[in-house]
């Protein structure tokens, strides 16, 4: 028989159950440990020192780092350890700015939290803080290292879970501070802009552009007419700042928000996904028709401009193979600027979006016509949230609305884009022969579901055994790159950026991995609501091609990046 | 140094450590060796073949003093400070041979890529201190008047050169 071992927290005995270190212990044992340098996905530091424990021969040590063992006693809450504590803190607040009320970060920064929480109401240092030392060259983020406390997430998080590698510590000693190679803008370096850095930082040192001033300009213009489009992963993150479940759909409200806050057209990123749905699998199975070789495969997704970048940085050579089509902000986009071009008012496109790298696509010049852009402004969902609080709209009361007609007809397929394997089940509807809805449950279950950052199937199209890879992650997209270049055979690979598709991505309100799924199940559970599934089902997609997009598919659906050497 | 990047050097320096990313020290190191500092070029190719991020090859660059990312002087100095040379005098020894090369507060190199004079933390020759090295040949009991005529002499040196 097992016998089961305990260990000792602050006088209360606590089962040992394989946790990896004390601090998962506490927190275990209800215990809201503070940490500045401690992400489960990401490697153990030890650096912030804010989780340190007291053994019971007073011995002080780190609880992130620290095994626990049966029979150990510790306590979590000591006069010497809220003492200590406190000095990290105002340590950390001497060479810090203060000035918290014109910070981005202010109300939503672990610093100022913690500063509130052990009632540090003086410090008892000279401030030491520098002027502020920005960085605003990338579009995507912008890095203020006086802000920094050097806990290093952002390092570990773009090198470890994302592999990237952009940004590292520099210098030493009280010079250290986080940069790219050679201190170079950010938008010069390796960053693809996926902003998971930003997600993690507890201070306000690496933030995401916000554009919303601009944005509030627009909207106040009568001469301009604002359309705007909603991406799928928004609709079950923002519910929660505004007191509903994670992964809660608040689509409607949202609707009734943006009508509210004066925009003219309100449509659905899934409608455009529905477009992309039909030009990849188009795209995919022309492949298959046509090359006989397999010099073509695999077949990368390209809806993620984070990994549209990553691959034109790190794999220019793999270009020809990721899919021409526009991701779905982009096709939408397309189609609704076509669609408004006679208007007598100026048309601006606003896309929210859960992504932060949505901000540098919208700005590539592959998608300019005669100098004007597609998409005017990308507001991540964070951005939008605060648009809606500096409105004084009260969300929780809002009577949910309809988006509008045309482009807010969506199917399932298209709704699903916002999480990992979604592209691909979505393609899949699209491609396979059984139409039923057993036929869809099949595919369900092929393995492309969930939060794993590699899932691998296969799956029978016609007579041809379809190998398919559905990776997020930029990490994970780079070892499944490598298993490839080693000879590994794929036929359809979906990349993500950030881990576990949009739902998690850094325009979002952060929460820890763990809760993401949340989210993925609301985007599921809004397919099944959906009367479409498939999006060749889409009521609008016959129209559109036989109106508006006749003749012009090329042109307004599909893209060759500048960067890479695709050939037609 | 205006010696053109040559990647081949690298490369061989690459080989000799198969390309191991724990061996990233070394591999700096010996690229030091060759062109007395680390050119800016290095990185990318250093990065290539470790698979080491250039940011992180630059962490470790910018980690240890040894490592330097400006061109250096053909004749370096280093003007021992560790405690024994501090005491017996080795600042004004540093102030006087900057003085005389016209170096201000944060540079360490001529202008004519002659001289690089830096402070190092003991050489472990205490005993004769205070102690200079330049290019690694030891100089005992220096005063600032030595180093100045020293300097004098090499620069001597050079223009008959």
């Amino acid at each position: 028989m097992e016998t089961k071992e305990f260990m000792i927290i602050d006088g209360i005995p606590v089962e040992i159950e394989g946790e990896k270190n004390l601090l998962q212990m506490i927190r275990k044992a209800g215990i809201e440990l503070p940490t500045f340098c401690y992400h489960s996905e990401l490697s153990i530091y030890g650096a912030c020192r804010m989780c340190i424990i007291e053994d019971s021969k007073g011995n002080l040590d780190a609880a992130c780092s620290a095994q626990p063992w049966p029979g150990m006693e510790i306590r979590t809450n000591t006069q010497r350890l809220r003492k200590y504590r406190k000095m990290i803190l105002e340590l950390l607040l001497s060479n810090h700015c203060r000035d918290c009320t014109i910070c981005e970060r202010n109300g939503n920064c672990k610093l100022q939290d913690l500063a509130k929480r052990f009632n540090v109401d003086a410090v008892r240092f000279p401030n030491t803080a520098t002027e502020p030392v920005r960085d605003t060259s990338s579009h995507c983020i912008t890095k203020d290292q006086s802000k920094c406390i050097l806990c290093g997430d952002c390092v570990r998080m773009c090198d470890e879970v994302q592999k990237v590698g952009a940004i590292d510590f520099a210098w030493r000693g009280s010079n250290m501070t986080i940069s790219t190679a050679f201190d170079e803008p950010l938008a010069e370096s390796n960053c693809v802009g996926c902003g998971q850095c930003a997600a993690v930082c507890p201070t306000g040192a690496l933030v995401i552009k916000k554009d919303t001033e601009q944005l509030w300009k627009e909207l106040d213009d009568e001469n301009v007419k604002v359309t705007v489009q909603i991406a799928p992963a928004v609709r079950v993150a923002l519910g929660k700042q505004f007191g509903f479940a994670e992964g809660e759909n608040a689509m409607g409200k949202i609707v009734a928000a943006l009508r509210r806050l004066g925009f003219d057209e309100i449509f659905d990123t899934s409608t455009g996904a529905d477009l992309t749905v039909l030009e990849e699998a188009k795209e995919l199975l022309d492949r298959l028709e046509s090359d006989a070789a397999n010099s073509g495969f695999p077949l990368f997704t390209s809806c993620c401009p984070a990994w549209v970048t990553y691959c034109e940085k790190n794999y220019p050579e793999l270009m020809p193979h990721v899919s021409t089509c526009r991701s779905p902000m982009q096709m939408l986009a397309s189609v609704v600027k076509e669609r408004f071009a006679s208007s007598t008012r100026k048309v601006i496109h606003v896309a929210i979006m859960p992504c932060t790298a949505k901000k540098y696509e919208c700005k590539r010049k592959e998608f300019e016509v005669d100098g004007v852009p597609r998409v005017d402004y990308v507001i991540t969902t964070q951005g939008l949230i605060q648009m809606i609080r500096e409105s004084g709209l009260v969300f929780e009361e809002l009577e949910p609305e309809a988006v509008d007609s045309p482009f807010g007809i969506r199917t399932g397929a298209g709704v699903i884009f916002g999480v990992s394997g979604g592209v691909t089940e979505a393609v899949l509807r699209r491609i396979s022969s059984d139409k039923s809805a057993i036929g869809l449950h099949t595919i369900a279950l092929q393995g492309v579901r969930g939060m794993k950052g590699v899932k691998e199937a296969k799956v029978k199209v016609g007579d041809r055994e379809l190998r398919i890879a559905v990776v997020s992650g930029l990490g994970n997209v780079r070892d499944l790159i490598e298993r490839i270049k080693a000879g590994e055979q794929f036929d359809f690979v979906e990349c993500m950026a950030c881990p576990g598709g949009c739902v998690s991505g850094a325009g979002q309100p952060y929460v820890p991995e763990s809760e993401v799924d949340a989210r993925g199940k609301g985007l599921y559970a809004a397919d099944k609501m959906c009367s479409f599934k498939r999006s060749e089902e889409n009521p609008l997609a016959m129209p559109l091609y036989n109106g508006l997009l006749k003749g012009r598919v090329h042109e307004l659906l599909h893209v060759h990046y500048s960067g890479s050497e695709k050939e037609e | 140094m205006n010696e053109a990047f040559d990647p081949t050097v690298v490369d061989g320096i690459l080989g000799i450590y198969r390309h191991d990313p724990s061996a990233v020290i070394s591999i700096l190191q010996d690229i030091q060796d060759h062109y007395k500092y680390l050119p800016k070029e290095i990185f990318a190719q250093v990065s290539k073949a470790t698979g080491l991020s250039q940011s992180r090859i630059f962490s470790v660059a910018t980690f240890y003093e040894n490592f330097s990312l400006e061109p250096k002087g053909k004749y370096v100095i280093k003007v021992c400070d560790g405690t024994a040379c501090h005491v017996r005098k080795s600042i004004p020894i540093l102030n006087r041979m900057k003085k005389e090369l016209k170096l201000l507060e944060n540079e360490h190199t001529t202008e004519d890529l002659l001289f690089t004079v830096e402070t190092v933390s003991c050489l472990g020759a205490c005993g004769l201190a205070p102690v200079i090295t330049v290019n690694d040949k030891v100089y005992p009991a220096v005063t600032p008047d030595s180093s100045a005529q020293l300097l004098a002499e090499l620069k001597e040196v050079e223009a008959n050169a």
